[in-house]
């Protein structure tokens, strides 16, 4: 119960309290010492009608018990910021405003992309160190020590706690988005309570931010892929979206996810992530229409132009003209390095009747997710079968039945 | 806001080692840089600049038990050195950036590196 709550307000709890005492880490100590508190009074008393206000309260009354015992001059500051504002009233309110300066703190482009991640996770997830350090398979000690740093930073170069101005708002939100994206891809294939945490935060950006259409296209990129996590995954290996059990896509997410997308549609704003949502969506919605998932992403080339969204759209086009057509697009592309380029030509090489086992064999050699190198391993084995099948029987037109697959799965 | 609680910030210019560029392209980007110091003055955010002679021309002192050892050249080895610096105040991280920024146009393609002073 206490440890729901604590996941559940302690973003918002430390976000108020760093407002009320201009510093993160007293923030902190003031938000742990009010749940420490709630554990020992809260199964006793029961939980109090507004457990957040109550934390927040707490915590305020304990960081000024604090300050006025010790008197380090770190403290003494804070003491002063914390005196000049009047008692309780409308300080300890959750200032809707609180959470997003957090944000934009935690992603401050002046901090190294990791660090950002791991504050964000740390201070508005809730997340523990030793927490964030197994998710991203980092020693919690380097864990601790980034986020130590990433804080120093924030309060030696005054990195200001506050929303941007508007002028700035579209790159620090860009920025923004990034890094839930990114907490979202770390759990994509692994850790579900990273995926999970990453569609919390794009609810609370939402709701702070209610009229920027990206973010709810993030949201509902996040939540009709996340629908899909059951079937995407079978005893931890990856099933293909065109082989995927649909009755175990998450139907809720799913509605969501489309409803969400289809009030973006009415905003008329489209962005990169609004767009993949759309394309997620149509995807929702079988059999998927092709032509409307190549329209899609012709718009996304138009605005966010990569050859990684050209792979991906080729993948389309291969339904909608054929895998020769979209061979030759593959191929025009400057992407060796990428495991998926390899993997989506020998896909169209196997439609098209030609041994595939070269490139599985470099999709391989550049794979390093183990349920990402077990499918391209199960492919191979397939395709060793297939080429001695065609030895036996001369049959030239074998070819793979496997409709369309897309890399998003 | 008084000066003793406006943070500052070290913006220091890196520049390669070696000969200056010529003068026709020198000279705009000093009167761009002169410029941009007078705005810093105007605007109340500057407080110190200087431009420094190549790191050829430097020494380094160490102690060393009673004695202070002495090399000829810039402490730390590489093809970039300090090649001048601002030092500004400014209200937070944000606005020194917005500084360094300006700055880094001016002297591009050099980069700018902004760091808190402690005290001083």
């Amino acid at each position: 119960m206490i440890d729901e709550i604590f996941r559940a307000e302690y973003g918002r709890a430390v976000s108020v309290l760093t407002r009320l005492l201009g510093d993160i880490d007293l923030a902190e100590e003031a938000v742990q010492d009010a749940f420490t508190t709630a554990a020992q009074l809260w199964p006793v008393r029961g939980v109090p009608p507004a457990p957040a206000g109550w934390i927040i309260t707490t915590a305020r009354n304990r960081a000024i018990d604090r300050l006025r015992r010790e008197s380090r001059g770190r403290e003494k500051l804070a003491e002063a910021a914390l005196l000049q504002r009047g008692p309780d009233a409308e300080e300890v309110q959750d200032v809707p405003d609180d959470r997003l300066r957090m944000i934009f703190t935690c992603c401050h482009p002046s901090l190294a992309l990791q660090a950002q991640v791991a504050l964000t996770l740390k201070l508005l997830g809730g997340l523990t160190t030793a927490e964030i350090a197994r998710a991203f398979l980092v020693p919690e000690p380097t864990m601790a020590q980034r986020i130590v740093r990433a804080k120093g930073k924030i309060r030696a170069a005054r990195i200001p706690y506050r929303v941007p101005r508007d002028a700035d708002l579209p790159d620090r939100l860009k920025a923004v988005l990034a890094v839930v994206y990114l907490i979202f891809n770390e759990g994509y294939l692994g850790k579900q309570s990273l995926e999970a945490e990453a569609i919390r935060l794009g609810r609370v950006l939402a709701q702070l931010m209610p009229d920027e259409p990206e973010v709810w296209g993030l949201l509902a990129l996040m939540l009709l892929v996340a629908s899909r996590r059951e079937a995407r995954l079978r005893d931890g290996e990856i099933v293909l979206l065109a082989d995927q059990d649909r009755s175990r896509w998450n139907a809720e997410m799913v509605a969501e996810g489309q409803d969400v997308v289809r009030r973006c549609l009415r905003w008329n704003r489209p962005g990169p992530y609004q767009l993949q949502a759309a394309i997620n969506a149509v995807h929702s919605d079988p059999p998927t229409d092709w032509h409307q998932v190549v329209a899609l992403y012709d718009q996304l080339m138009a605005i966010a132009p990569s050859p990684v969204v050209a792979l991906h759209r080729a993948v389309a086009v291969a339904e909608t003209r054929g895998p020769a057509q979209a061979l030759r697009e593959v191929d025009a592309l400057d992407l060796d390095r990428y495991h998926l380029f390899h993997a989506v030509r020998a896909d169209l090489l196997s439609r098209l009747g030609e041994d595939p086992t070269a490139a599985l064999e470099a999709a391989l050699e550049r794979a390093e997710h183990p349920a990402e190198r077990d499918l391209l391993r199960r492919r191979l084995r397939l395709a060793a079968a297939d080429q001695q099948n065609r030895a036996g029987e001369h049959d030239q037109d074998q070819h793979d039945p496997h409709p369309g697959r897309d890399a998003s799965g | 806001m008084t000066q003793q609680i406006s943070p500052k910030y070290l913006l220091s210019i890196y520049q390669p080692d070696g000969e200056a560029p010529p003068p026709e392209v020198l000279d705009p980007i000093m009167a761009n840089l002169a410029a941009l110091n007078e705005e810093m003055q105007a605007k109340g955010a500057w407080v110190f600049a200087v431009g420094l002679h190549p790191p050829s021309t430097a020494t380094v002192l160490k102690a060393k038990d009673d004695d202070v050892l002495m090399t000829d050249g810039p402490f730390t080895e590489g093809k970039e050195h300090i090649g001048g610096f601002t030092i500004i105040q400014a209200a937070d991280l944000d606005e020194a950036l917005e500084w360094g920024r300006r700055l880094a146009k001016v002297l591009d393609p050099l980069s700018v590196e902004v760091r808190p002073i402690a005290f001083g």
